[in-house]
């Protein structure tokens, strides 16, 4: 499943403001990677060009490539929504449909898909909870709101919703950023487990987040006040934490700014 | 974990994971629009339909039946559902603006004859409206405004005064009443309202006819629809303001009135706007209550007075004539622009008062 | 969008702490005292109505319910209802099954689909609609609307003829008839409707919007899933006061509706009557008994709107509970 990301001078625009500027990278399969820098640097807008969220916002576009192993998401007849589904997306505040129960939450998915067989979904229920160690806490109230669940409950039921579609790489959006430690705690142990099967993608605020979960990190930063994002280093986490090869990250690492 | 060993259909539901699709290109809803208006058009003149609302009809069902199919040939179900659902948005869109773009237009074209100085300076005293195209309308203007200021005056306070009742401090059973009988009240037809105040002031109380008669029916009108709007303008106000302001000692009321109203007023007046602009144009209580006058009445609390909407109906109904509908549209383009004024300066005044204007 | 609270809010409090109670309850009770009189407004409505209904009802040689006739003022006095009740029904419905939809689509069109540039403008340009007096309504109505009708309803009797409502048993007269009147009274409750159920979408929080796009949904799954879930009380809330407003319409309904009183199925045909039309027609001539007869029927159209209302409320009502920690 998981694949591999190739991107290539990839530039994000809202309306005529340039966010982040020729960004290039590759991004392993089956493991995670971090994206790190201070407020602003377009760490979250490029997260979001690698599922074409970006260009949900009006006026946004982007510019450059982006490889699906070996497939451009920007290519004239690709569709979004089918880019949607194999790149697959957790939000910094937990947002399952208000209106939807557990269950309806975690196939909502599948039925766009046009999958309507109830012993699919059942067994998707499981899998997907269980992928998302939330099924021992909801398997008997899968019928009540997902709204009812509390904070982590509910990034946890958001997983599970993503990977229900059984997509080849989630991106994450500083997943934690609104939990409690504990809450936290559990959801990096998540990722630790999924990484097996999906190339994830994580945007954290938090460096020792970085360093307990992901095998490489990127960091980004501004290139000047009013000046657009961009990658300054990307590598193995441990070299990123220990020996970055640039002096900027080490200074932003040490705490020296951002 | 014991529950996993039941799960036998583990079987993945086989989404595809191809990224391409066949699309249409991007100028093939306009085309299909612009063919299925051409098509309908030659449909609709071949038949020699006469009413152009047949036209309209048959191209926007064309464009549906088209968008659809077309879409569901080369880009599959889901994305032919998805187009389908655009055209019909887009299609409703036109249905809004047909209507508007022609009470507007036919507005303008058959009032602006009528307008001239004379017009909106004279009342109807002494003219023989059935034989005559003279007379005006001054008289129902000053009626209308005073009407509107004094129901304005009752009921715009007492709506949201209600309203931060409601959202304020509304718990319990008094509240749920009041916020029943508020959406019960908007429901309340106008003349039922002119009935009541009919029925209370004029009958039981012994009043006469009079511009103030009307202001009340007309005020109980506005009252729900200031309530609500009001209501739902308070309730967006976050209520981390709230508590901002409580941390900092300051007590409810103040709070209520320093940070929350404020906070709101652009959406109060717009709510109070709408409500306004629909009182200005309400016709059976004034008919029942302030009874109508070819002269100039400016006392709204003694005897009977004009009012903008009640001289258009009169003119059309009582007059019916060309001299009559003359002056009807004469007045009718008035009204509007009245009601539209009103509206651009309570906008004007919404937008000034929040300096970051919302959405 | 929040302001945050004035910088000097902190000494005014200090200093005004002492009278912070009175004024508490100063308010409190002056704001209660708002929202019960409203209840008392509704209260004597209602006992107002009713005790001269009871007046008018007592004389009545008819039967109020079935009788077809509306001659309160005869030596013989007779009225009933039979007429308005279902003119105002059936006018009422088929505004609904008009401008209910369409309203959805146009604040769908406005919240989610229009280019911004053409959004915010036309949003406007249907606010100013709903500012457009009834009496303007009636008078474009009878004018305008009625003879380009006449196309269509030929159209519908040659086609649509079999359905025996759609049946014109009179050809060549004016559409001066109850689908007309629905179809103005449709054009005049698109605003009010489109506008609170347009606030109501835009209310819609992107977080779930996102969610159903991130999950490959397209736009119109996106808003099926996350839009119109979260806005169904809206379109609830915004359809009732449509409701409310084509239930009560009056000038526009007396302009534009042929004042033969009759029942008749065959909705193209002119005439028909409503509770709110009947009342503005008749009112003026009316006698002391004629007015309480009136009164009687505007104490049912009364009655109605209560019932329509009062069960949309409840529909929220229940939904509200049902999406429970959403709001």
């Amino acid at each position: 499943m998981a694949k591999r990301i190739d991107v290539s001078g990839l530039s994000a625009f809202y309306g005529s403001t340039r966010a982040i500027d020729d960004i290039s990278m590759t991004i392993e399969p089956r493991s995670v990677t971090a994206f790190i820098g201070p407020s602003g640097c377009g760490k979250s807008t490029f997260l979001r060009t690698l599922n074409r969220m970006h260009e949900v916002i009006p006026g946004a576009r982007v510019e450059g490539k982006v490889l699906l192993d070996d497939e451009n998401l920007y290519g004239a007849s690709v569709d979004p929504v089918a880019v949607r589904r194999s790149v697959g997306m957790v939000f910094q505040r937990p947002n399952p449909f208000p209106t939807m129960s557990i269950y309806d939450n975690v196939v909502a998915g599948l039925k766009l898909a046009g999958v309507k067989k109830k012993s699919v979904l059942d067994g998707v229920v499981e899998r997907s909870l269980q992928g998302a160690n939330l099924w021992n806490e909801v398997k008997d109230r899968l019928n009540k709101p997902g709204a009812g669940l509390s904070g982590g409950q509910q990034q946890r039921l958001c997983i599970a919703r993503a990977i229900a579609v059984e997509p080849e790489v989630l991106l994450m959006d500083e997943p934690c950023s609104a939990l409690d430690p504990i809450s936290t705690l559990a959801i990096e142990d998540l990722i630790g487990e999924l990484k097996a099967q999906f190339t994830i993608v994580i945007v954290t605020h938090n460096m020792q987040q970085a360093a307990r979960v992901s095998d490489r990190t990127a960091f980004f930063n501004l290139a000047g006040v009013g000046q657009p994002g961009k990658l300054i280093e990307l590598d193995d986490t441990q070299r990123i934490f220990s020996n970055p090869s640039v002096q900027a990250t080490e200074d932003y690492i040490s705490g020296r700014f951002g | 974990m014991s529950s996993t060993a039941t799960i036998t259909d583990a079987t993945p539901p086989q989404l595809g994971h191809r990224l391409t699709a066949a699309r249409l290109p991007r100028w093939a809803p306009a085309a299909t629009a612009a063919a299925s208006i051409a098509v309908g058009c030659g449909i609709g003149a071949a038949a020699g339909l006469e009413s152009h609302v047949q036209w309209g009809l048959i191209s926007a069902l064309l464009f549906l039946v088209v968008s659809y199919t077309l879409s569901a040939s080369v880009e599959g179900r889901r994305q032919a559902r998805d187009r389908f659902a655009t055209s019909l948005v887009w299609v409703s869109f036109v249905c809004a603006v047909v209507p508007l773009v022609s009470l507007t237009f036919y507005t303008v074209q058959q009032g602006i004859d009528a307008i001239s100085p004379e017009f909106l300076t004279h009342s109807m005293k002494g003219v023989v409206a059935t034989l005559s195209p003279d007379g005006g309308i001054y008289h129902a203007i000053i009626g209308t405004i005073e009407q509107v200021l004094l129901a304005t005056l009752i009921a715009a306070p007492i709506g949201l005064l209600t309203a931060v009742y409601l959202v304020e401090y509304g718990r319990g059973r008094l509240a749920s009443a009041v916020t029943f009988f508020v959406d019960v009240m908007t429901g309340v037809p106008s003349v039922v309202a002119g009935l009541f105040i009919l029925s209370l002031w004029n009958i039981a109380l012994g009043f006469e006819y009079s511009g103030f008669s009307g202001s009340l029916a007309l005020a109980i009108l506005m009252m729900p629809v200031v309530v609500r709007s009001t209501e739902e303008m308070l309730k967006l106000v976050p209520n981390e303001l709230r508590e901002a302001s409580y941390a900092l000692g300051v007590p409810r009321w103040k709070t209520i009135l320093r940070i929350v109203i404020p906070t709101a007023i652009g959406g109060i007046t717009t709510g109070v706007m709408l409500a306004v602009a629909r009182i200005t144009g309400e016709t059976a209580p004034v008919m029942m209550l302030v009874f109508g006058a070819d002269f100039i009445n400016s006392d709204p609390f003694n005897g009977p007075q004009q009012s903008l909407p009640l001289y258009i109906w009169q003119q059309y109904s009582q007059i019916n004539n060309d001299f009559g509908y003359q002056r009807a549209w004469g007045a009718a383009l008035v009204l509007i622009a009245f009601v539209m004024g009103l509206n651009l300066v309570a906008r004007a005044i919404a937008r000034w008062r929040s300096p970051k204007g919302g959405h | 969008m929040t302001s945050a609270p004035p910088a000097d809010a902190r000494g005014r409090a200090r200093r005004s702490r002492g009278d912070s109670r009175r004024g508490d309850n100063v308010f409190f009770n002056l704001s209660r005292g708002s929202g019960v009189l409203l209840l008392v407004v509704m209260a004597a409505i209602a006992g107002f109505l009713a005790y001269r209904s009871l007046l008018a009802l007592g004389k009545n040689e008819g039967n109020f319910l079935t009788t077809f006739e509306w001659t309160p003022d005869a030596t013989k006095p007779v009225f009933g209802i039979a007429v308005l009740t279902f003119g105002t029904l059936v006018s009422a419905f088929i505004a609904m099954v008009i401008a209910v939809p369409i309203a959805v689509g146009i604040a769908l069109f406005i919240s989610h689909y229009a280019p911004r540039r053409i959004a915010q403008p036309f949003a406007y340009l249907v606010d100013l609609l709903a500012a457009v007096p009834s009496i303007v309504y009636g008078l474009w109505g009878v004018l305008f609307l009625v003879p380009h009708m006449d196309g269509l309803t030929s159209w519908m009797d040659q086609y649509l003829g079999w359905t025996y409502v759609f049946d014109q048993s009179s050809t060549g007269v004016p559409p001066r008839n109850l689908f007309t009147v629905g179809i103005l009274l449709a054009i005049m409750v698109l605003p009010i409707i489109t506008a609170v159920t347009r606030e109501v979408f835009r209310q819609v929080p992107r977080m779930h919007e996102e969610a159903a796009l991130a999950l490959g949904a397209t736009r119109w799954e996106m808003i099926r899933t996350a839009v119109l879930p979260f806005g169904r009380p809206g379109i609830i809330s915004a359809s009732m006061l449509g409701l409310g407003r084509a239930l009560g319409e009056t000038i526009a309904v007396a302009t534009v509706l042929s004042t033969n009183s009759v029942l008749s199925l065959h909705l193209l045909d002119p005439g028909g009557g409503t509770f709110a039309q009947n009342i503005a027609l008749k009112f003026s001539e009316a006698q002391p008994l004629g007015r309480d007869a009136l009164m009687a029927s505007g104490l049912v159209l009364f009655v109605i709107t209560l019932l329509v209302n009062g069960a949309a409320r409840m529909i929220i009502a229940r939904r509200k509970e049902y999406s429970g920690a959403a709001a």
